[in-house]
């Protein structure tokens, strides 16, 4: 049960991704990315973060996606033009990216086992674990999150503004 | 299909969508696309946080998480904000005519 879930949000999640990678229109690419966004938070359920896979779904494919599609089509974007990129980047990048995936791909898949086991319901975090330590230990971070939250709705509001 | 799944599968599926946002990151030339990739690049973090999490028993990994969710909320309010003047001023989202600070 539990890998068969596994593979499929995983096939979804990987196939969300390819499907912002060739989406040329925007509102495209990030209706796939919700898709992303929202099999990440089944993922997260399977390894016991409930409070997480709520957050997930509630701020990023609601919250941050819903901005994204508003700008999109306050903007009017349109298709994107196939003009080249920078060569250096395309150089030193795709074959960076294929290192990168190699060397993970190696240290991750050679000796699954290394890392040991996720079972359903091994490691169950409730929201009042979370919010123990969160408001108990974690008290100075969490308010100064708020102040980090308003500075940025401030300098949304200011960036965004109509200069007179 | 029982069994338990492996933490290095996990991890694997993280490694993977994180790849494809550099790629997205490379290849796209909508700044808003661009911008979006960003985004799948930190979800692949978040989750092997929460893989890691669930394999030490630590609720450490899962604060992270929700801390690295509360800044993606402020980073992306501001920057579609930047992409809006952007977009005022120079009446384009393609990242390759913005190109002030070219010499």
């Amino acid at each position: 049960m539990h890998l068969a879930l596994f593979i499929l949000f995983a096939m979804l999640c990987v196939g969300g991704a390819l499907n912002l990678v060739l989406q040329r229109h925007p509102i495209n690419s990030a209706l796939s990315l919700i898709v992303v966004m929202t099999s990440l938070a089944v993922l997260y359920l399977l390894l016991g973060a409930e409070f997480l896979a709520a957050a997930q779904v509630i701020v990023y494919s609601g919250a941050i996606m819903v901005l994204f599609v508003f700008v999109i089509m306050l903007l009017n974007a349109g298709e994107e033009d196939r003009t080249r990129g920078s060569r250096a980047a395309y150089a030193a990048g795709i074959p960076g990216v294929a290192a990168l995936l190699g060397v993970f791909g190696y240290v991750f898949l050679s000796h699954p086992q290394q890392f040991g086991n996720a079972r359903l319901g091994g490691f169950l975090v409730t929201t009042s674990d979370l919010s123990t330590l969160l408001f108990r230990d974690l008290l100075l971070p969490f308010e100064v999150t708020s102040v980090l939250i308003l500075v940025a709705i401030l300098g949304a509001v200011v960036l965004a503004r109509k200069e007179s | 299909m029982n069994g338990p799944v492996p933490i290095a599968y996990y991890l694997a599926l993280a490694a993977i969508l994180f790849c494809i946002g550099i790629c997205a990151f490379l290849i796209k030339r909508n700044i808003i696309t661009i911008f979006m990739s960003i985004e799948l690049m930190l979800n692949a973090v978040n989750l092997t946080f929460v893989a890691f999490a669930h394999e030490w028993h630590q609720l450490s990994g899962q604060i992270f998480v929700f801390f690295v969710m509360v800044v993606a909320a402020a980073e992306a309010a501001v920057g579609l904000a930047i992409i809006i003047a952007v977009f005022r001023s120079r009446e384009t989202l393609n990242v390759d005519q913005i190109n002030l600070m070219k010499s």
